[in-house]
């Protein structure tokens, strides 16, 4: 257990300027999850382990029966699996993008997010690295990929890439955590179990907070957070070739590293809020995490849509103009046919409405901005599902085009990658604390509703100040 | 900010001042800066290490599908490939059956239900009438399907045919998403072929037993030719539509003529499917819609391909295209 109340050893790791009892405050806020464990948060976590063994009943099921469980087919032979590939990784690109590129501009408004930003890139890859291996038909030889990989192959540079991605994340996500972790180990009450001691002993990596640790940490993080933006950029295009290397219409298109890339930080902010609104109210940090945070972040989703109209503009328009062999038929799918529906949601519901949501001041609250990320997020994640299974669905050679349509197997997978992904960030709220403690109290003052950015105003409505309830 | 250097934390590193104190700081400044960059490193290292590691040939029948000699008179290698006369084929309407093609691939190569790996695809043309085409895995000399998969388990030979061991093949399907002749099978499910198949011994030039999870496809029967026979699909065309031989020799038959392919190819206005795509194709056409057999080319459709299996592997599943 944490003891709350005993402001204990060592205070060295922090610099005084801060009021104590605000940063103490803040401690004890951040550090409360870690201390006390509700029936709810059980009931929450057998919820998701339900869904998870699920997810692994259907899983065994497909290993013994084969991949005829799912929707796909030779011709459209790749489908949610895949879809749900494409959109994780996607996901996995706000936090780089947040913390890494905000950090290196020294912005400070996102730095009580940072941490989640960097959770959600790691457990997004962890969670999206597991769909390659569900979609492969013998998973008993994928060391194949070690003994015989190939570096011609567009899904050795997926591998390569989202494996250095994971580790060049982790450990950017850890470097924050240590003066954190000491934190934790220096306010262990004398009842904390030993399993416990040993963890944040271990994690803390002998923090005492010397000013050469300070310098190393903090030289450490620097290269990181300048290495850890390149390789995000080339994750995402990567990902994007295994679709651009092939001879197929939709998907032959020089655009596709960079539509994807925006794509993946576009659905990646909208990930970010929404994690952001849940944290914050499970764990109480109202106080740290206010509108300021939101609207930084909406108008970063805003900007976004925009960046992916234009790139839906450059690839649409492209071929559309021409219209060669094939794009007649895409189109026809997209605008009126089999997948109009989708396409027009896409369109209107994820680009436009969040758009117009975030731009009026009315609705520029926090369940506003949070309503336009879900809906961005479940655009995103359609848009995918556009570009597979439409990509797939134009006819090589004179047949008639299949649908496709996931199956129960193909959902549940999705629905247990979801849990798995709630599952792992309830158990990291346990044990890390979910706001940089020691940044935080680093960078931001104490005083009570200090505003961070100053926003443009679109209206008068904007002046008021306490949306922050909700 | 204050030095902790001077007033170090009291939790693990002993008495102020003292030199293991500094000496520890010193190293984790190290351990910190390099970590960054060491691990980038680790996942190249790794496959640099499987590099060396298998130096080897990739596999023995990759190795013996590369050293099969099949070499020409004169020493040089075969290329083999094929022909199909399209002024021939009438989709098998004017002998009322499946095609026959197909169905003798299907025999030869127990190739499971619903694949057809020639398969006779009924294209409009201009005006109101159609032709039928047969297409086999069209044999590419710049095959987008080799190149992207990633463990070698799909490669070209230097006779020309691309194969498949399925083997070694992991069932990720990038090569069906590569392929833009749709002309790449999966087992979606454990493949229904005939009992007689589950005997054989797995060769990579004659796919069978069929593998649940890897992808399949023609594989030009290389071995046949070798043995002097010509493949399946030729075999069992009863308009002798198709004619298979060397390049290299520049001869070919049908089972009935002996063509050089050159002169052959060039007046009768050959051509290669989707010539644009620049994948180089082995297997020719020659344009027409089965006029050559007395076929009208306003009277559409086929007959359905069947699977012959009267009795097939248990636990096996059929599966829709």
């Amino acid at each position: 257990m944490v003891a709350m109340r005993q402001p204990a050893r060592s205070t060295a790791h922090l610099p005084l300027e801060v009021p104590a009892e605000w940063r103490e405050g803040l401690e004890s806020n951040v550090l409360a999850p870690l201390a006390r464990t509700s029936w709810r948060y059980f009931a929450w976590i057998g919820f998701l382990a339900v869904v998870i063994a699920w997810a692994v009943v259907m899983y065994v099921h497909q290993l013994q029966t084969g991949l005829v469980v799912t929707g796909m087919r030779d011709r459209i032979s790749w489908g949610l699996y895949i879809i749900s590939f494409v959109f994780f990784i996607g996901i996995s690109h706000a936090g780089t993008l947040l913390s890494a590129i905000l950090r290196v501009v020294k912005a400070r408004w996102q730095l009580p997010v940072t941490r989640m930003a960097e959770f959600i890139t790691v457990v997004a890859l962890m969670v999206g690295g597991l769909f390659p291996l569900i979609d492969l038909g013998r998973p008993d030889r994928i060391l194949n990929m070690i003994w015989y990989g190939r570096w011609q192959s567009p899904l050795v540079w997926d591998f390569l890439a989202i494996t250095t991605y994971l580790t060049g994340s982790a450990i950017y996500l850890y470097l924050p955590l240590i003066p954190d972790f000491a934190l934790c180990r220096d306010r262990l009450g004398p009842t904390a179990p030993a399993w416990k001691r040993g963890f944040f002993n271990l994690a803390a990596a002998g923090w005492t907070g010397s000013a050469v640790q300070r310098r190393a940490l903090d030289r450490a993080m620097t290269i990181m957070m300048i290495v850890i933006i390149p390789v995000a950029v080339s994750v995402h295009t990567v990902v994007s070739w295994i679709f651009a290397m092939t001879l197929r219409e939709p998907f032959n298109s020089t655009v596709f590293g960079a539509y994807f890339v925006a794509g993946a930080i576009f659905s990646g902010v909208a990930a970010i809020i929404i994690l952001m609104a849940v944290l914050r109210r499970v764990l109480h940090l109202e106080e740290y995490i206010t509108i300021n945070q939101f609207k930084a972040l909406g108008f970063f989703l805003l900007a976004m849509s925009l960046v992916m109209v234009y790139f839906n503009a450059s690839e649409y328009i492209v071929t559309g103009y021409k219209m060669e062999a094939g794009a007649p038929f895409h189109f026809h799918d997209l605008l009126v046919g089999y997948l109009g529906p989708y396409f027009w949601f896409y369109l209107v519901g994820g680009l436009v409405v969040p758009a117009l949501i975030i731009t009026f001041p009315r609705t520029r609250t926090i369940k506003g901005i949070v309503f336009a990320a879900v809906l961005v997020l479940i655009a995103m994640w359609i848009e995918r599902y556009l570009i597979v299974v439409g990509g797939f669905r134009v006819p090589l050679m004179p047949y008639t085009a299949r649908h496709y349509g996931p199956s129960l197997t193909e959902w549940s997978m999705l629905a247990g990658a979801f849990a798995l992904f709630a599952l792992i960030i309830s158990v990291f709220a346990k044990i890390f604390p979910m706001v940089s403690v020691w940044e935080v109290v680093e960078h931001r003052g104490p005083e009570p509703g200090e505003e961070v950015l100053e926003f443009p105003s679109f209206g008068s409505t904007d002046a008021q100040a306490p949306e922050v309830a909700s | 900010m204050n030095s902790a250097e001077l007033d170090p934390d009291d939790s693990n590193t002993g008495p102020p001042g003292t030199v293991p104190a500094l000496a520890r700081g010193v190293q984790r400044r190290r351990i910190l800066r390099m970590a960054g960059s060491a691990l980038f490193a680790v996942p190249p290292l790794a496959f640099g290490a499987r590099a060396w590691l298998s130096r080897a040939p990739a596999s023995p029948l990759e190795a013996m599908a590369r050293m099969s000699s099949a070499q020409a008179a004169n020493g040089r290698l075969r290329r083999w490939s094929m022909v199909i006369d399209l002024r021939s084929c009438d989709g098998c309407q004017r002998v009322g059956k499946p095609p026959q093609c197909t169905a003798a691939c299907i025999e030869g190569h127990f190739a499971p239900q619903p694949m057809e790996w020639i398969q006779v695809y009924e294209q409009e043309l201009p005006g109101n009438g159609t032709r039928f085409v047969p297409a086999t895995c069209q044999q590419c000399q710049n095959p987008p399907c080799t190149n992207v998969c990633p463990v070698g388990a799909t490669f070209s030979t230097p006779e020309g045919p691309v194969l498949i061991d399925q083997e070694r093949c992991i069932g990720c399907r990038i090569c069906m998403a590569a392929c833009p002749y749709d002309r790449r099978f999966f087992n979606w499910a454990t493949p229904p072929q005939p009992v007689e198949a589950l005997g054989m011994k797995y060769e990579v030039e004659h796919q069978a037993p069929a593998i649940r999870g890897t992808v399949m496809k023609c594989d030009f029967c290389p071995d046949m030719a070798r043995a002097g026979t010509l493949p399946y699909c030729a075999q069992g065309c009863p308009n002798n539509a198709i004619y298979y031989g060397d390049l290299e020799e520049d001869v070919a038959t049908n089972g009935k003529a002996v063509i050089q392919i050159s002169r052959f190819l060039s007046q009768n206005s050959a051509f290669r499917l989707n010539e644009e795509y620049g994948t180089e194709p082995r297997v020719y056409y020659i344009p027409g819609a089965g006029e050559a057999v007395g076929r009208d080319s306003s009277k559409r459709g086929r007959l359905a391909t069947v699977w012959p299996w009267k009795k097939v592997a248990s636990g096996s599943r059929t599966w829709s295209r």
